[in-house]
C-alpha cells in the first residue's frame, strides 16, 4: 500500500489524492493524530507510519486548551501533549514530515490558534511547511473572511463542517466556501468511537451531495474496518481519529503502539476498498 | 443599537457584533439552534404576552424591583462620596443571575424544548438555573468544575435539592471555562431537545445581547430610583466584571448618558505582576474563546491561560464582547481589585452597613472606595451589589481566620481583633488602576 502513497500529487491540496482514489473506485482514508502525543517526535513518527500503512491524507491535530468538539480520548491526548510542552510551531515540523512521506497533511485546528498568529501568517507558514490546508471545527464560513483570503493567497484547502442539523441553505453556504473536501460530521456530538455511525451520516451525505460537487469526507465515530466500509459506500473519504489515538496510549514505550497503529490503518485501508457504491 | 459600529463590510453582514468583538465561533452543528434562539428571543421581546409573563415572575418570584440602599457609614471610608447600592443580592436565589435565567427558561418552553443545561463557577448561575427548571418543570443538568464543586459544596447540594443533576468536570483546569466546554459538548449532542442557559454576556450571538437584555432591568430600575432619591444621575456606575452580566445589566441604561462614567472592576487576584489574576483588560489581547471574539488571557500560541481570583465568579479568562467594545471605544473604563482589596471591602460593608456582599460584588465595592476617594464628597456613585455573600462564608471565615483548618471557630478571631482591624485596614482598601 505504501506505493500508492508515494504517487505524485498535483498541487498542494488534497484534490489530486481524492481524484486518484475516485479513479480507483474507492473512498480515501484520512487518519487523525494530534501533534505532541505522546511526544512530538513520536507523534511525527506515528503520522509517517500511518502514511506508510495506507492512509491517503493525514489530519494533523493541533492540541488546544479548550477542545470543545473533542471527546475524551482526544481531550486527554491534547492535554497530555500540552503538559509536555507541545507548541503550535511543532505542527509545521509534522506537516513537512508527512509531505515528505508522500501524503498531504490537512491541519485540524481550533480557530484561536490561527487568530493568534493572524490567518495570513499561519497560512504562509503552513504552505511553506507542505501543508494542504485547514479543517476548522469552530470556524463557520460567515466568520472566515480573513481565512478565505489567506488560503486563496497561499493555495490552501479549506474544510468547513456540515452537521446533521444543517438545513439546506447552510449546506449550500458551507460547501460553497470549502475547497478540497467538506468535513461531514456523521452525528450530532463530539469526536470518539461509536458502536454505530448511524443512518444520519448517509442521509446527510445525500443531502450535501445534492448541493455541491466538492468531495465529502465523513468523520466522527468511525473506528473499525466494517464501519469504514459502510461509510465508504456513500462518502468520498472516511476520517478516523480517536481509534488511532488509542493505539498510542502506552505511556512507557510509545513505539509499542506503532504495530497496532499500522495494523489498524491496514484494516481501515482495506475497509475503504470494500465499500461498494 | 446606536452604540454599535460596523468597521467593515464583513462585520456588517454578521449579527451580534460589537465593533470587532462578538460573533459566532462555534461548530456548524450549533448554528441552527442559535438561529432558532435568536428568532425566538426577538419575537418574545416584543410579544406582550411574554413580556407580561416575565414581568409577573419578576414581581411575584424574583422580588423585583430590587431596592436601592444608600450606605453612608461605608461611604465614609470612600472619600465621603454618596454611595448607593443596587440590591440584586436581595433577589430570589441571592444574585442577579435569576433575571437572565427566568427569561431563558421561558424561551426554552416557547421553543418546545424540555431540558436545560448550564455551566456554573461559584454556583450562583447553576442554582438559579436549577431553580427556574424546578419552577417550570424542565430537566436540568449543571456542569461545574471539580475544583469548584469542592470549593462550593453547599451550592452543589442546593442544586441537587432542587432536582438538578450536577456533573463535576475534571478536564483541563477543572474550573468555569472547562464547565463551559463540557456544556457546549452536551449541547452539540442534545441540541434537539436541550437549551443551553448560558450564564453571562459572552458566548456566540445571540447570547451576549440576549443575556444583557434580560439584565438591563437592573440599570433601568436603578436609573429611576437614583433620580428619585437624589434628583440627579450618578457620576459613576460601578460593577464587577467576570463574564460581565451584572455590569452590562446596570450599564446598559446609562450608556447613552454621557455624564455618567461606567466603571468595571475585574479580579486582580494576587496582583497583575504575580500573573495570578483575571484582569483581562490589564494584560490580555483579543482572541476567540467559547464562541466570541473578545479580550482573552492567552499565551504566545493562543492557548488559554489559567486565571486566579478568590472569587470563583470572576475567575474566567475572557470577558463579554460588549465590554471589550465599550473599553476600546473609551465609553467604559476598567480597573481591578486584588483579592486583598476585595476582602477588605467585603469586611467593611459587613461592619459598617450590616450587609454581607458576595466576594464578586466586593470587587465593585473596592472600586467604589477608590473612585470615591478620587472624586470626593460631591460625587454620587451607583454600585451594583450583584449578589449576597452567604455562599462565601466559608472562604471569608478562612480568610479572616474565623475558623481553623477543620472548620471550627477560632478563639482569637471572634473577639476584639476585628473592631481594631477595621480602623487599621480600611485606608488600604481600594483598587489599583
Amino acid at each position: 500500500m505504501s506505493e500508492q502513497s508515494q504517487a505524485p500529487v498535483a498541487g498542494r491540496g488534497v484534490e489530486g489524492v481524492l481524484a486518484r482514489c475516485r479513479e480507483e473506485g474507492r473512498a480515501a482514508l484520512i487518519g487523525y493524530l494530534p501533534v505532541g502525543y505522546p511526544t512530538v517526535e513520536h507523534s511525527i513518527g506515528a503520522m509517517t507510519a500511518m502514511v506508510e500503512a495506507g492512509v491517503d491524507i493525514v489530519e494533523v491535530g493541533v492540541p488546544y486548551s479548550d477542545p470543545l468538539m473533542d471527546g475524551e480520548v482526544i481531550q486527554i491526548a491534547a492535554a497530555t501533549a500540552l503538559e509536555r510542552g507541545v507548541r503550535v510551531d511543532d505542527v509545521f515540523r509534522a506537516t513537512a514530515a508527512i509531505r515528505a512521506a508522500g501524503a498531504p497533511p490537512m491541519v485540524m485546528t481550533y480557530w484561536n490558534l490561527v487568530v493568534r498568529q493572524t490567518p495570513e501568517v499561519f497560512a504562509r507558514r503552513l504552505a511553506e511547511a507542505g501543508g494542504a490546508g485547514l479543517i476548522t471545527p469552530d470556524l463557520i464560513p460567515d466568520e472566515a473572511a480573513e481565512w478565505i483570503a489567506a488560503s486563496d493567497h497561499h493555495g490552501l484547502d479549506r474544510s468547513f463542517l456540515v452537521a446533521p442539523s444543517s438545513p439546506e441553505e447552510r449546506l449550500r453556504a458551507v460547501t460553497s466556501a470549502c475547497r478540497g473536501f467538506v468535513y461531514v460530521a456523521s452525528t450530532m456530538g463530539v469526536t470518539g468511537a461509536r458502536s454505530s455511525v448511524g443512518g444520519a451520516a448517509a442521509e446527510l451525505v445525500a443531502r450535501t451531495r445534492a448541493v455541491t460537487d466538492v468531495p465529502l469526507c465523513v468523520g466522527l465515530g468511525v473506528s473499525t474496518r466494517e464501519q469504514a466500509a459502510e461509510v465508504a459506500s456513500y462518502a468520498d473519504g472516511v476520517i478516523v481519529g480517536s481509534a488511532l489515538v488509542k493505539t498510542l496510549q502506552d505511556e512507557r514505550e510509545p513505539e509499542r503502539g506503532f504495530p497496532a497503529l499500522r495494523a489498524l490503518v491496514g484494516e481501515l485501508a482495506a475497509g475503504v476498498r470494500e465499500g461498494h457504491r | 443599537m446606536s452604540e454599535r459600529t460596523s468597521p467593515g463590510p464583513d462585520a456588517a453582514e454578521i449579527p451580534g457584533r460589537f465593533g470587532e468583538f462578538g460573533g459566532r465561533f462555534v461548530p456548524e452543528a450549533l448554528i441552527p439552534a442559535l438561529e432558532e434562539l435568536d428568532e425566538a428571543r426577538q419575537k418574545a421581546m416584543v410579544d406582550p404576552e411574554f413580556v407580561a409573563e416575565l414581568d409577573e415572575l419578576h414581581r411575584t418570584y424574583t422580588g423585583r424591583p430590587s431596592i436601592i440602599t444608600e450606605v453612608p457609614r461605608f461611604a465614609a471610608h470612600a472619600g465621603g462620596a454618596r454611595i448607593v447600592l443596587k440590591r440584586e443580592d436581595l433577589n430570589h436565589t441571592g444574585s442577579h443571575k435569576i433575571n437572565n435565567v427566568l427569561g431563558q427558561a421561558l424561551l426554552t418552553k416557547r421553543m418546545g424544548k424540555r431540558r436545560v443545561i448550564a455551566e456554573t463557577g461559584a454556583g450562583q448561575h447553576g442554582v438559579a438555573t436549577a431553580t427556574a427548571a424546578a419552577l417550570m418543570g424542565l430537566e436540568c443538568t449543571v456542569y461545574m468544575g471539580r475544583v469548584d464543586t469542592e470549593r462550593q459544596a453547599l451550592n452543589v447540594a442546593r442544586m441537587r435539592m432542587l432536582g438538578a443533576e450536577v456533573i463535576p468536570v475534571s478536564h483541563g483546569s477543572a474550573t468555569l471555562k472547562d464547565a463551559i466546554n463540557e456544556a457546549l459538548r452536551d449541547w452539540v449532542t442534545n441540541v434537539g431537545h436541550t437549551h443551553y442557559v448560558l450564564g453571562t454576556v459572552t458566548g456566540p450571538h445571540p447570547f451576549p445581547e440576549m443575556v444583557r437584555d434580560f439584565h438591563k432591568i437592573i440599570g433601568e430600575e436603578a436609573h429611576d430610583q437614583v433620580l428619585a432619591l437624589t434628583g440627579r444621575l450618578p457620576d459613576a456606575v460601578i460593577a464587577c466584571v467576570g463574564g460581565g452580566s451584572n455590569a452590562m445589566g446596570i450599564f446598559h441604561r446609562f450608556v447613552g448618558e454621557e455624564s455618567v462614567r461606567l466603571i468595571g472592576v475585574e479580579a486582580g487576584g494576587e496582583g497583575i505582576e504575580s500573573g495570578r489574576h483575571a484582569a483581562r483588560f490589564a494584560s490580555a489581547s483579543p482572541g476567540v474563546l467559547h464562541g466570541a471574539r473578545s479580550y482573552l488571557m492567552q499565551d504566545e500560541d493562543g492557548q488559554t491561560v489559567e486565571t486566579h481570583s478568590i472569587s470563583a465568579g470572576l475567575d474566567y479568562p475572557s470577558v463579554g464582547p460588549e465590554h471589550s467594545f465599550l473599553r476600546d471605544t473609551g465609553r467604559a473604563e476598567y480597573r481591578h481589585a486584588t483579592d486583598e482589596q476585595a476582602m477588605e471591602a467585603f469586611r467593611l460593608l459587613c461592619r459598617t452597613e450590616g450587609i454581607i456582599p458576595a466576594i464578586e460584588s466586593s470587587h465593585a465595592l473596592a472600586g467604589a472606595i477608590e473612585v470615591g476617594r478620587e472624586l470626593g464628597p460631591e460625587a454620587l456613585l451607583l454600585v451594583s451589589l450583584s449578589g449576597r455573600g452567604d455562599k462565601d462564608m466559608h472562604t471569608a471565615a478562612e480568610y479572616f481566620g474565623l475558623i481553623d483548618g477543620q472548620g471550627a471557630p477560632t478563639e482569637a478571631a471572634t473577639g476584639e481583633a476585628h473592631s481594631a482591624s477595621e480602623a487599621a485596614h480600611a485606608p488600604e482598601a481600594g483598587v489599583q488602576e
